[in-house]
């Protein structure tokens, strides 16, 4: 196997340019939600929403200004899949569609892929759903054709302050370190690395510095992998079918409500 | 400025731009500043943007205050104890700018006029045949000029400008005659400039001189005071201080600090005074020619820069010389010269950079007999600008237009525009898609309401598809004068044609129209080279040789044209050098050597990282402009850590890093010689060599029709009083009094908060390279306002409500993003909201929404005749 390679993704220097997602939706060929006619969310410049089956990059935007605006900041943040080293999506593939490459990344190879949606509701991150083009389950492959051609996955290649940066995992944790530690020296005390060691996951491949708590970044504090839960998510599951069926149906009134 | 060096910079500061959103990827270099070594951002907005997501500080301003903060600024410098005490800002100031330059004893300050100059006249310039020049009123900048003793005595008498384009039957002054008359034989030229040179300017190096430059800078921004930063532009007075710390903090022999703009601070009503106050900020900082310093003019476009190098400009032609104008003294070659050329400093070589373009014109049929083919060149009448142009458009006066990569049917005032439009009898729309300018005679709002009928509309409209930039050969000028070859990867699909081509080929096309004539006026046409054949067919059929366009930009010897020419000091000024854009000269110095496709960068430790051998910057491949400022008077590098181009005693030359932009062999200890030409009249130790008198310009004598210095005045339509002077706004501010484009009047209660206008990362322009774009649309696929909560509560306003938007011109309907990244301001003890809006949309391509540029008004700059998008006022309701 060649090196563990990853991205290192530093928020502090990301300036929401949303590069990164053209460059990938125009590398993997994935459509745009509604043709590009989708709506305006009305929170912040954040219209894409979420990672999908068609977005596999997403930058957040995150307003936090205090009411006199003395304190403000704008958090932007490029998410992507982490890659874990322990993948729960790879585990509960039910038809070995997930793979681990050789660049110890995890791809979802669509020609193997049923569309059973197991991986979906295995990632704690929420990266991977259905490309309705494909209707296949789908997620960032960390450009792996690019990789297997010696090039560098898109988005970190088009990202224009390095905010995503792409290498050998071990080098990029000895980077980020390093910038850590310069961020701390120049008073910037916030600043940490989420997944960048193995307590989580094993270590996630594409992993962040942030200077918030992970749940302001959508992420969870300490993602599980679902065999930990297998004899509690039984008795969940049946649960959580219920719950389901009940939202679902909310919804179906909602829906025909709607002019 | 070099972008690539904003890396060396100790502060950079991002004002008037929001540069992180607009020009990202130039916006790399102040983040490797910042990741690098700690630089400090500095963020002066109206608006909390991405920019300001990047920023070590924040600085709040209302839209259109500017000058306010600048002159502030420049005020707390003069007055500040490190200023005053550190030798390394005296040594730059007495040795490096006019601060020790006496002035005229006419002249007199805003200080004594109530916030106006001296030399303030009503404006009678227009003539019938263009009456749209839009001046109110114009300034005499005779009492502006350099005090210079001997003057009478040797008969010079200095050049008077009025503003813009009005000088018909004002008598050219008695030095011009006699250097016209000197000149009316043809070449050489020499004794024209020789009669130009003026007496030499009275200094006095302690700066005591009460009409010293300095000291009229002292009292002139005296007022800009920390209070009043706060009163005029809203910004927190400790906000202000922190900033101005910061700048003077990182600026000395051993930092530098770099500032940024782009268009906020170009579309005002004074937008180049704007500029200037930021350039005398720098000046007196120290902050020029030297790694990590100056000012960065953010361009948009991939070749704007490009566009005014070779231009597209009404008032200029190739490398800043001045339009021949049939309303200045430009009747004869011998008169253009005698009023446009500087005798001292480099523009002194103007005669051959005249000479050689208008050979690049009329190539053989050019000569000493014929005034090189002067007579044939077009002249201009006025200002024949975007806005005089629409307005003339509007009544009748224009009968065709070409629009290429343009969209004036979104453009500023729009729904005048589209009105203008329906009065050509043909339009021709070159572009991608189908734009609003293309469809606008059925799908505008007016015809699509039944206001207005197509079948009224006499406009016949052409389309053209344009090849894309990948699918043909040409060069870019980046936003710091570097010429990129681009080379062809696709063809182009169909009908799709390059510019090139369109251009080529109209022009062959108008050469046959007029071959047979026998009329004086179009002898122009018949003389015209137009001769850019490939020697190998390349497809598609028709297309022209891109290098044999820049081989004409770049001039070869006339009898010999193979030989191309290396750099502007081979031009000459009796027709022997062909030399389309003197400033281009050298980019393709051989015919097998086009330096704007060389690749070849820079190993990461090698100092200075000019990078001269990727592509070719002009002028002469020089990096950074001025850069004999980098070494002190004495030729020594300031400091070890700002290093980059010094005087060498041993080889007796100038060398360093870059290409050192100065005579090379001219030694620090010259003296200059009085009475000189060129730049033997400037001292060894003047590194501005464009300025006549090689002195950066704290105080602008002539160039700018608008003031000697910069001045806050508020913009054409303000909700506030100006705080600084009695003087409202600009005296000499173009307003095109037109129906359709009326002014609210200062303080208008209809019209109560201000509006600032804008771009997104995620579209382009007016929409036409991004709103067909699905990948793009999806972003940003909604027209939005962006609004405070304070203000939305007061009216009533939900986020993503629809909002309507009105000013004195139009109304539009937007979704309101509400949001704390916009602030109520508190301007002279009142609260003034402020609301923002990207301009992007229009009502063709995937998405569509409102066309926000209706709002706008015509109003304009007096120098460059720049609308003012960035500062009116509105209303806002929910819809």
């Amino acid at each position: 196997m060649a090196e563990p390679m990853g991205f290192f993704t530093d928020t502090t220097v990301c300036i929401g340019c949303k590069a990164c997602e053209v460059a990938c939706k125009q590398w993997n060929q994935l459509p745009a939600a509604e043709g590009g006619q989708n709506t305006l969310s009305g929170d912040s410049y954040d219209n894409t929403r979420k990672l999908d089956g068609t977005h596999w990059r997403h930058v957040q935007f995150i307003e936090q200004f205090s009411e006199d605006r003395k304190d403000g900041r704008w958090l932007l943040m490029s998410d992507v899949c982490k890659h874990c080293v322990q993948a729960g999506c790879l585990e509960v593939c039910p038809t070995n569609a997930i793979i681990r490459t050789e660049f110890d990344t995890v791809v979802i190879q669509s020609d193997v892929c049923n569309g059973c949606k197991a991986c979906i509701a295995a990632c704690p991150f929420g990266v991977i759903d259905i490309n309705p083009v494909s209707n296949t389950a789908q997620k960032c492959t960390l450009c792996y054709d690019r990789l297997q051609n010696g090039m560098e996955p898109a988005c970190s290649k088009a990202c224009p302050t390095d905010s995503i940066q792409f290498g050998p995992v071990k080098e990029l944790r000895e980077r980020a370190t390093k910038r850590v530690g310069q961020l701390h020296e120049g008073g910037e005390k916030r600043a940490y690395l989420y997944g960048a060691d193995e307590k989580m996951l094993g270590g996630l491949n594409s992993f962040f510095l942030l200077v918030d708590r992970p749940e302001v970044y959508k992420l969870p504090p300490d993602p599980q992998l679902p065999s930990r839960n297998v004899p509690m998510s039984a008795l969940f599951s049946g649960l959580g079918a219920l719950v389901a069926g009940a939202i679902a149906l909310v919804n179906f009134r909602n829906r025909t409500k709607e002019p | 400025m070099h972008y690539r060096s904003m890396r060396d910079s100790d502060c950079v500061v991002v004002m008037g731009s929001n540069m992180a959103e607009n020009h990202p990827v130039a916006f790399r270099w102040p983040m490797k500043a910042k990741v690098e070594h700690g630089a400090k951002i500095i963020h002066v907005d109206p608006r909390f943007t991405r920019t300001s997501a990047m920023a070590d500080i924040y600085a709040p301003i209302r839209a259109g205050s500017d000058i306010a903060f600048l002159g502030g600024l420049v005020n707390f410098m003069l007055n500040s104890p490190r200023w005053n005490e550190d030798p390394f800002f005296r040594s730059f100031v007495v040795n490096y700018t006019n601060a020790a330059t006496i002035i005229s004893e006419d002249f007199r300050d805003t200080e004594q006029l109530e916030g106006v100059f001296s030399g303030l006249m009503k404006y009678t310039g227009d003539v019938k045949e263009w009456p749209y020049n839009g001046f109110l009123g114009e300034y005499e900048n005779k009492s502006w000029q350099y005090a210079r003793s001997q003057g009478k005595s040797t008969g010079w008498t200095g050049a008077t400008q009025k503003s813009g384009e009005q000088e018909a039957g004002d008598e050219q002054n008695e030095t011009q005659q006699r250097a016209a008359k000197l000149a009316a034989g043809g070449p050489p030229y020499d004794k024209l400039v020789q009669v130009l040179v003026p007496p030499s300017a009275e200094r006095d190096e302690t700066l005591q001189h009460p009409r010293c430059v300095f000291q009229i800078l002292k009292r002139h921004f005296h007022r800009y005071t920390p209070e009043m930063v706060e009163r005029a532009t809203g910004c927190p007075r400790d906000v202000f201080e922190r900033v101005a710390h910061a700048i003077l903090d990182n600026s000395g022999a051993d930092r530098t600090v770099s500032f940024a703009y782009a268009v906020a601070w170009t579309q005002h009503t004074n937008g180049p005074q704007v500029i200037g106050c930021c350039a005398l900020l720098q000046l007196l900082l120290g902050n020029y020619g030297r790694p990590g310093a100056g000012i960065m003019a953010l361009r948009g476009h991939c070749s704007i820069q490009g566009s005014t190098d070779i231009p597209t400009l009404y008032h200029s032609i190739h490398g800043y010389m001045a339009h021949p104008s049939a309303m200045s003294q430009h009747a004869s070659l011998a008169e253009w010269l005698a009023a446009e050329t500087q005798a001292t400093g480099y523009w002194a070589n103007t005669p051959k950079f005249m000479v050689s373009y208008l050979k690049s014109m009329y190539g053989k049929a050019a000569t000493r007999e014929n005034d090189f083919g002067y007579d044939w060149h077009p002249k201009i009448i006025g200002d024949h600008s975007h806005m005089p142009m629409f307005v003339a458009m509007n009544e009748g006066r224009v009968k065709g237009m070409l629009c290429i990569g343009q969209n004036p049917a979104t453009s500023l005032n729009a729904r005048l525009e589209r009105s203008a439009l329906r009065k050509l009898e043909w339009l021709v729309v070159k572009d991608n898609w189908l734009h609003e300018t293309a469809t606008f005679w059925k799908n505008a709002p007016e015809v699509r309401a039944g206001e207005v009928s197509t079948a009224d509309i006499a406009t016949e409209v052409f389309f053209f598809p344009a090849a894309q930039v990948a699918e043909y050969d040409g060069s870019f000028t980046n936003t710091f004068r570097m010429l990129q070859w681009h080379f062809k990867a696709a063809e182009a699909p169909g009908d799709c044609r390059s510019d090139n081509w369109f251009t080529y080929e109209l022009g062959k096309r108008l050469k046959k129209l007029y071959a047979q004539s026998s009329e004086k006026r179009d002898e122009g046409f018949k003389n015209l080279v137009w001769d850019f054949e490939p020697d190998k067919p390349i497809s598609p059929p028709g297309e022209p040789s891109a290098p044999k366009i820049l081989k004409e930009i770049n001039g070869y010897t006339s009898d010999e044209p193979g030989k191309h020419l290396g750099g502007f000091d081979e031009l000459k000024d009796d027709g022997s050098t062909t030399c389309a854009s003197w400033i281009y000269c050298g980019v393709f110095p051989k015919p097998d050597e086009n330096r704007s496709a060389n690749r070849q960068p820079d190993p990461p430790d090698a100092p200075g990282q000019a990078q001269l051998g990727w592509a070719w910057s002009w002028p002469a491949n020089r990096r950074i402009m001025y850069n004999r400022a980098s070494a002190d008077p004495q030729g020594k590098p300031w400091s070890e850590r700002k290093k980059y181009v010094w005087w060498d005693e041993g080889k007796k030359r100038w060398v360093g890093y870059d290409v050192p932009d100065f005579p090379l062999e001219k030694p620090p200890t010259d003296k200059g010689k009085p009475g000189a030409t060129g730049m033997d009249a400037l001292p060894g130790t003047a590194p501005f060599i464009m300025k006549s008198d090689g002195y950066g310009w704290l105080y602008v004598p002539n160039g700018l029709v608008d003031g000697p210095l910069p001045a806050h005045y508020e913009p054409a339509e303000s909700p506030v009083r100006n705080p600084v002077y009695k003087q409202q706004s600009s005296p000499v501010y173009k307003y095109w009094k037109t129906a359709g484009n009326p002014l609210a009047s200062i303080g208008d209660p209809k019209f109560p908060y201000v509006i600032t206008t804008y771009r997104l990362t995620e579209h382009y322009l007016a929409g036409a390279m991004s709103r067909w774009n699905p990948w793009l649309t999806e972003l940003q696929p909604e027209l939005f306002v962006e609004l405070s909560p304070e203000l939305a509560a007061e009216k009533g306003i939900a986020n993503l409500d629809w909002v309507r938007i009105s000013s004195p011109r139009a109304q539009v309907r937007a979704k309101a993003l509400v949001t704390r990244r916009l602030r109520p301001f508190t301007i002279d003890g009142r609260t003034v909201h402020q609301v923002g809006m990207p301009w992007h949309w229009g009502y063709e391509g995937v998405v569509t929404g409102d066309v926000v540029n209706e709002m706008s008004s015509l109003v304009g700059d007096p120098n460059v005749s720049i609308h003012e998008g960035k500062a009116f006022v509105c209303n806002v309701e929910r819809a």
